[in-house]
């Protein structure tokens, strides 16, 4: 078999056994691989509960990992989310997934749990569940250290452990699986970390046509001043959006009560690169190593991390974003839901955190002690607690990155939407309505923006199902990664064929979350961007947004994406996606 | 949704690209809206139920692109090859579908961005708007321009054009644009504020596409002024640069910049290495046509001129240099700034032109429209 391995391992926790089953290519094609076919398996078992020991999680890589074809090193890692109750993934880098291919699998369906806290290590197709009682509560980087010469690391930290739903988990000890709470369901089957080492080969079936395909997406990645240029996240990191955010004045500041910092231009990218001089990395096999560590190892931030740590909590000190997003990684968190609770916490209690509050309360969030202990459940559970549900800035119960929707309409519109809740990343209409790419649209308008936004969660289903980066689709296209995926394969395909493979993808995650009970209430944002305007001065007004255009646009993605008036899937399109509605 | 329609039919009613009445402008949201009602509605619409797309152009170009395009869809095999820069980049090749059939057209539209219809037209789509579309066609017209008189010149020099080719050939000289001339004066440096310098690449802007110096009304323009280089941003069209030029300090403290024009690499080499503050790049049709044509045969960079050419080559004064869109190794930021220095301007391989100036737009400007005169006379001294 081209491109995949052809080999899935099934791993059961309770009773410690494990096997291997042969994929089915027709399944292979229909779902590719990453996010799709995690989709296709985790469909099965989606309405048991997350901490269901018969949950499956699941690890997958895609055909284009640990091949040459560039930015494809990553994996998806999905379940139900703790945090949300619907699908939940995070497509994550580093060299995991290559490894996962190298050992002869394309992905890992964990279910069962442990009876007592172990490590999984995968060596060259072979798998052993390891005692890991004395790494409780242990911080991630101080287990990535031990496990050193296991090859590639992901780990849980203590916030999983003491049951933070927005958990994370982190790859080579500077890559977050960081979205949807992942690290708990990990813990909720008492494993504390997974290695994974081989040293296969995966077979292209025409290396030739793959050099061609590479070229053409070099070009196209070099041509971009996003990814290569002279601002662009290769010399800056992601944080390089952090002056652009400013400039449109759709940078969540305040719990999003206002959309422009005051002080942006002394927390900017820049500011990191000039202070602490990092040094370029990346994921496995990408050229673009948009990702900054400086020399003692520290990451620098990620543009959400940056922007939220700073504006949404009105803090000033460069220092606190750095210890904050080193305090997430080492706790195992995600950054953008433990910024964005803290904030929530901050306007509930009216009380602006200082650096040193801002670092306390992260700690003990992760260690679940005093206020911690509530605001580790997430805003909307903490905020509903308290009778203030109207501030928690979150979808689904998945707390909002650091892009105003007032500032984007089609961002709007894909928080909404999402199947994971609060995601820039679904739809990632940030190409387009503030990059240019692949042209400008009008970010202050619905108009045509059901339809596009179709198209983006299409195309980024795709994307983390082959496995690619999302970034490169700033410059290349399906067309060009068709091509890549043909000859990987020898599956002849076309960039509008992918396309309707990321239809059927996140048709099925649709199809997931009803079978949850999700309906169109909860494709819906917090009443604060409706009735309350950002920041205005003579040149812009950030106005709230209609609620009435919103509606429209919303019902108009429902008849785009084949829907039923109220969100809910229709028998017939999932039959002619090949799918059932559950 | 009108609107929206009047903007990209007077777009390629201007640029020249189609004739009053031609094009067929399609936008699917919820609901599929033409731009006016035509026999090939029905079945252009089977291209929206077919393809992940939201919005499409269908015309007959106007000539001389429609003569050019037919001529070389017919002569194709099927896929037409051109050797710009454009084209390499972003759009691969050209198909052509020899019927107006919704699933031939789908099968072409299914691997590229475009589909040559001969006798019909030009098909294009977008994902995200018109303006994508627009662009695809535009630059499908410009690329089969440039290779058309490319192949000429190459053939007439190996003695193998025949009569029909020959005969377009004399027709389609006939109606070429006249050659851009401008006696007029642009704002005059030095500027005293940010909203002058703000001005003075608008108007430029406005020039350029008013010459058709540009495709796509692409390029870019930028001016340093108090240490802070104005540009155009990426995708902008010159013609309407008004809230899209991007502020770029030079020491590099705000990446508010990452929008600005791929190009910008080699405008802030530009302005650091030399005494220039004011800069214009153009995608002149007759300069890129001239910068593919070499009589080296036996060079060992054959094929790859794009990216490294070995020899020092000129049109009269100007130097050819290698270079590819944006950064990287094979850059032109890495081949541009140096060559320009001390010159009226330098041409890219396949690409376009850049000139500079030191206190406003008036000198690059005239630069850039004598650079493609020559490069026009030169064609036509080549091929006699």
């Amino acid at each position: 078999m081209y491109g995949w391995c052809g080999k899935i391992a099934r791993l059961n926790l309770s009773d410690q056994t494990w096997s291997v089953e042969t994929a089915d290519p027709e399944i292979l094609k229909k779902f590719i691989g990453g996010r799709g076919l995690a989709g296709y398996y985790l469909s099965k078992r989606i309405t048991l509960n997350w901490d269901d020991p018969d949950m499956p999680l699941l690890i997958f890589t895609g055909p284009l990992v640990n091949t040459r074809s560039p930015t494809s090193g990553r994996m998806t890692i999905m379940s139900r989310s703790p945090l949300t109750g619907t699908v939940g993934d995070s497509s994550v880098g580093g060299s995991f997934g290559t490894e996962l291919k190298k050992a002869g699998f394309d992905g890992i369906i964990i279910t069962g749990k442990s009876h007592t806290l172990s490590g999984i290590e995968i060596l060259n197709a072979s798998i052993h569940v390891t005692d890991a009682c004395h790494l409780a509560g242990r911080q991630t980087g101080y287990v990535h250290s031990l496990l050193k010469g296991k090859g590639s690391t992901a780990v849980i930290g203590p916030a999983a452990e003491s049951g933070v739903v927005f958990s994370s988990i982190i790859v080579d000890r500077h890559f977050a699986a960081g979205r949807s709470g992942i690290g708990r369901v990990l813990a909720s089957k008492n494993i504390k970390y997974i290695t994974v080492k081989g040293n296969g080969k995966t077979k292209i079936f025409n290396t030739q046509d793959l050099r061609k395909a590479r070229e053409d997406v070099f070009r196209l990645a070099a041509a971009s001043p996003i990814l290569l240029g002279e601002f662009g996240i290769s010399r800056f990191g992601t944080g390089a959006l952090y002056d652009l955010m400013d400039a449109r004045c759709m940078m969540p500041t305040d719990n999003f009560r206002q959309t422009k910092f005051s002080r942006a231009s002394l927390m900017n990218a820049h500011a990191f690169k000039k202070r602490y001089a990092p040094k370029k990395i990346g994921c496995r096999g990408c050229h673009i190593l948009c990702k900054k560590i400086t020399k003692n190892r520290t990451s620098i931030p990620e543009f959400e991390t940056m922007s939220h740590f700073s504006a949404l909590l009105d803090n000033s000190d460069i220092n606190t974003v750095i210890r904050a997003n080193r305090i997430c990684n080492e706790m195992g968190m995600d950054t953008i839901s433990a910024a964005a609770t803290l904030a929530c916490f901050s306007e509930i209690s009216q009380k602006r955190l200082s650096p040193n509050e801002i670092v306390s309360l992260l700690l003990d969030i992760g260690k679940k002690r005093g206020m911690g202990t509530e605001l580790g459940m997430g805003a909307s559970t903490y905020a509903k607690r308290l009778g203030r549900s109207d501030l928690a800035m979150a979808v689904k119960g998945q707390e909002l990155p650091a892009y105003d929707p007032r500032g984007a309409y089609g961002m709007a519109l894909a928080y909404a939407t999402s199947t994971r809740g609060g995601c820039h990343l679904r739809a990632y209409p940030v190409s387009h309505e503030i990059l240019r790419k692949p042209v400008a649209t009008d970010r202050f308008s619905f108009k045509g923006k059901a339809r596009i936004i179709k198209i983006g969660e299409d195309l980024n289903a795709v994307a983390d199902s082959l496995t690619a980066c999302k970034f490169i689709f700033f410059a290349a296209s399906l067309e060009e990664y068709a091509r890549i995926y043909t000859a990987v394969t020898g599956i002849k395909t076309t960039g509008q064929d992918l396309y309707k493979t990321g239809e059927r993808i996140y048709y099925n995650e649709r199809i997931m979350n009803a079978a949850n009970g999700f309906t169109e209430k909860d494709d819906d944002l917090p009443g604060r961007f409706f009735d309350s305007p950002g920041y205005k001065n003579t040149s812009i007004d950030i106005d709230p947004i209609d609620r009435e255009a919103f509606l429209k646009a919303r019902s108009n993605y429902y008849m785009v994406r084949k829907l039923d008036k109220n969100g809910m899937p229709v028998p017939d399109m999932a039959r002619k996606l090949g799918l059932v509605v559950l | 949704m009108d609107q929206i329609f009047r903007i990209y039919e007077d777009k390629l009613l201007k640029s020249g690209l189609a004739d009053p009445g031609a094009p067929l402008l399609g936008l699917l949201d919820a609901r599929l809206s033409w731009n006016r009602d035509d026999i090939a509605c029905a079945e252009l619409e089977r291209l929206f139920d077919h393809l992940s797309i939201n919005s499409l152009v269908f015309s007959q170009p106007a000539e001389p692109y429609r003569s050019i395009v037919d001529y070389l869809a017919e002569t194709s095999g099927g896929i037409i090859f051109p050797g710009d820069c454009e084209t390499r980049t972003f759009l691969h090749d050209l198909p052509v579908s020899f019927n107006f059939s919704s699933e031939s057209i789908i099968l072409a539209l299914k691997e590229r961005k475009s589909v040559i219809i001969p006798g019909h037209g030009i098909i294009t789509y977008g994902t995200v708007g018109l303006e994508q579309a627009y662009v695809t066609f535009s630059s499908v017209c410009f690329a089969c321009f440039v290779k058309f008189f490319s192949d000429y010149l190459f053939d007439v020099k190996h003695g193998k054009i025949n009569n029909k080719r020959q005969n377009l050939f004399d027709l389609l000289v006939k109606r070429l644009d006249p050659a851009p001339c401008f006696k007029a004066s642009l704002m005059k440096g030095p500027f005293d504020s940010a909203m002058s310098v703000r001005k003075a690449i608008q108007e430029a802007g406005m020039l350029i596409v008013e010459h058709r110096l540009v495709d796509s009304y692409f390029g870019n323009i930028s001016f340093c002024y108090n240490d802070t280089l104005y540009i155009s941003q990426t995708g902008s069209s010159l013609d309407n640069l008004q809230g899209f030029i991007d502020p770029c300090p030079l020491d590099g403290s705000s990446c508010t910049a990452i929008t600005a024009s791929s190009e910008l690499p080699a405008h802030l080499k530009i302005v650091k290495n030399t005494d220039s503050k004011a800069i214009l790049h153009g995608h002149p049709k007759f300069s890129v046509i001239l910068s593919m044509d070499c009589d080296i045969e036996k060079c060992e960079c054959r094929g790859q001129c794009h990216i490294k050419c070995p020899h020092e080559r000129f049109v009269g004064d100007i130097p050819i240099v290698s270079g590819e869109v944006g950064s990287g190794p094979h850059g032109l930021c890495n081949t541009v700034p140096e060559a320009i220095k001390d010159r009226p301007g330098v041409i890219v391989y396949g690409h376009g032109v850049f000139t500079a100036g030191q206190t406003d737009f008036n000198r690059p400007f005239k630069n850039l429209i004598k650079i493609e005169n020559d490069c026009r006379a030169e064609y036509f001294n080549r091929i006699r």
